[in-house]
């Protein structure tokens, strides 16, 4: 598990949420390996291989999936930090959220998100859009080699 | 007159003309009567001097004797303003003359008008005298006298000399007067002035004038104006007191409308994020309950399940709906001119999956061009088209007019359909938030859409109103504000 190649970093904290999340991957055949972070700074660890992921190669996910309200370090600071560190800076990260208030949208492009989804509250939706979303990102879009 | 000067020159000026004219004019009254007299006297003089002559003169006219005549003319020669004197026959033959050296024979004398003694012609530098000489009541002979008028010239230059001396010695005094009066008249109206001009250049009411100690008209201006510039110090103090009060009050307002502000912004934030997350959840497991044990479910289960989910996304809707009136209400509006027709098309084509497979007959007249926030705008449209849409589906053969009119200057656009309607009397509830005419089984919607309506337009200082009957057909009216005078959009 430890040197496994991650290929979606997910950082939500409501388990509903990531439960629905899961279905929704499921439905949609996403079949990626995928690490679930509960909070920001399990996040950056993750990401940045420190804290209880020191042992941990250096390896750039995918995809980041990113919720925006999370305890302890924001949404916003934990994008803010991938696009400050040269080795994640080029990790496409996607929000997603509850919100659409401009504020946030506005604040998640200045910090150089690649997309900006707002979670529907009917499933149906969410399930076309979490498949969309995973299609475009793993399948349909580049990125540059890591 | 002196118009342009200062006051206290203006004075000194009046006062120095006043004793002049007034010196002048006395000058010239004692030096006529001086002068009438001293003419008086002279001839009288003369006349009594050729009196003398004629009654010395008589014995030697008598015999003949022109030598005496001469030597009696000759004593004239004492006399220094005697130019001439000669004595004449009565037939007007010169009988003896004596001239001073130097002056001129000047011919016979003018004659004497009958039953005069005498005649007297004044010429510019000398008098002519010509006078009878009378023996017992007969004419014997005449004397003719001729003198300058030296005395009278040296007399007028005397007195020129004299009022020039005068004139001068009194324009003096009086300019010396008004020297002095100016410490009392124009230094304290000067002063006066230079002080009012001093308060309305530094705007400083707290300067006052020293009070005069006399009495008079000055007094009372200078007190007068020290009362005009108490009252208006104590007017600026008031007035200013007012304004700090009110910049006060409205810094308080501000601020607290500014924490009023933050805190809506706070909590449409949190509703944002929060109150939607658990509806998903709702929404979500629900789903998966009705997809994984659907099967098991007996149908009753099975509907109640779809309850649920419709209520989730119900309120999901409200919350929707909700935040976008928060966020229009906080918005600004940036007016632009706008032509409504563009945003009427833009709208009807977005709408174009909320229709489809229905025939509509869209009717859109001449729309104009108004000043308003084109954002905004499009909200207004949007609402209102898609509630013409939903509420004029039953109906086979849908209308939905858009068109304007001027009202008292303002255009006034509505948006007209042909079905379910409403009950007039209940027009005014149609923009409340919450505020539904109809049930959500017949007519789906949260009772937010017009309020957000109302909202934008009276953001624009426009107003709205609704028409309608019931199964007839709804008409919602709003005013803008023309972007300029006539600018309208033909189709």
């Amino acid at each position: 598990m430890l040197n496994e190649a991650i290929e979606i970093l997910y950082v939500e904290d409501d388990p509903a949420d990531i439960e629905l999340t899961l279905l929704s991957f499921q439905e949609a055949g996403l079949t990626n390996s995928l690490h679930i972070a509960r909070d920001g700074v399990e996040a950056l660890d993750f990401l940045l291989c420190r804290g209880p992921h020191a042992a941990r190669d250096f390896h750039a996910p995918r995809l980041v999936l990113l919720d925006l309200k999370l305890p302890k370090v924001s949404g916003l600071e934990v994008l803010q930090a991938i696009r400050s560190d040269p080795r994640t800076k080029t990790i496409p990260v996607v929000v997603l959220t509850s919100s659409r208030e401009q504020r946030d949208l506005i604040d998640s492009y200045k910090l150089g998100v690649n997309s900006y989804i707002q979670k529907p509250v009917d499933f149906e939706q969410f399930n076309q859009t979490i498949r969309q979303m995973g299609l475009y990102w793993l399948v349909v879009n580049k990125v540059p080699e890591s | 007159m002196f118009r342009g000067h200062s006051i206290s020159r203006r004075l000194t000026l009046m006062n120095m003309a006043v004793s002049a004219s007034a010196l002048l004019l006395a000058c010239a009254a004692f030096f006529a009567y001086d002068l009438y007299t001293f003419r008086a006297n002279l001839e009288r003089n003369r006349s009594i001097q050729a009196q003398i002559i004629g009654a010395n003169t008589n014995a030697a006219l008598a015999f003949d004797d022109a030598t005496s005549a001469e030597s009696t003319l000759s004593v004239l020669r004492a006399s220094p303003n005697i130019l001439a004197a000669a004595v004449y026959t009565p037939d007007g033959k010169l009988f003896a003359a004596y001239n001073r050296p130097g002056v001129v024979d000047s011919g016979p004398p003018p004659p004497i008008p009958a039953g005069e003694m005498q005649v007297v012609s004044m010429g510019i530098s000398e008098m002519k005298l010509a006078r009878l000489i009378v023996l017992d009541g007969k004419p014997t002979g005449i004397v003719y006298i001729r003198s300058d008028l030296l005395e009278l010239q040296g007399r007028f230059l005397s007195y020129a000399g004299i009022v020039g001396l005068v004139l001068v010695a009194s324009l003096l005094a009086a300019w010396l007067i008004s020297s002095l009066s100016r410490q009392t008249i124009s230094k304290p109206i000067v002063q006066l002035a230079g002080l009012a001009n001093r308060v309305s250049r530094e705007k400083n009411y707290g300067i006052r004038a020293s009070q005069a100690a006399e009495q008079g008209e000055i007094a009372t201006l200078i007190r007068s104006f020290n009362e005009m510039l108490e009252q208006i110090q104590q007017r600026d103090a008031a007035l200013g007191k007012a304004r700090d009060e009110l910049e006060r009050r409205v810094e308080q307002r501000t601020a607290q409308l500014a924490a009023a502000n933050q805190e809506l912004e706070a909590f449409s934030y949190s509703v944002s994020h929060d109150l939607r997350a658990p509806l998903r959840h709702i929404d979500g497991f629900s789903a998966v309950l009705s997809q994984k044990y659907g099967p098991t479910l007996d149908p009753a289960a099975q509907q109640y399940l779809g309850r649920i989910r419709e209520g989730a996304k119900h309120m999901g809707h409200l919350i929707d709906d909700l935040l976008n009136m928060a966020r229009i209400g906080r918005q600004e509006a940036i007016m632009k001119p706008t032509d409504t027709r563009t945003v009427v098309n833009v709208v009807i084509d977005a709408l174009k999956p909320e229709y489809e497979g229905r025939h509509i007959d869209w009717r859109i007249k001449t729309l104009p061009t108004v000043e308003c926030d084109s954002g905004l705008i499009k909200v207004v449209f949007a609402n209102l088209l898609s509630n013409a849409v939903k509420y004029s589906r039953r109906k086979e053969n849908a209308t939905i007019e858009v068109g304007h009119f001027m009202e008292a200057g303002m255009p006034v656009i509505y948006v007209r359909d042909n079905g379910a309607g409403f009950e007039q009397t209940y027009a005014d509830k149609l923009f409340g938030v919450f505020q539904r005419l109809h049930r959500t089984e017949d007519f789906e919607g949260t009772g937010v859409g017009l309020a957000t309506v109302r909202r934008i337009i009276e953001k624009h200082g426009g107003r709205i109103w609704a028409q309608g009957k019931v199964d007839d057909g709804a008409t919602f009216f709003f005013t803008l504000k023309p972007s300029g005078p006539g600018e309208v959009n033909h189709a």
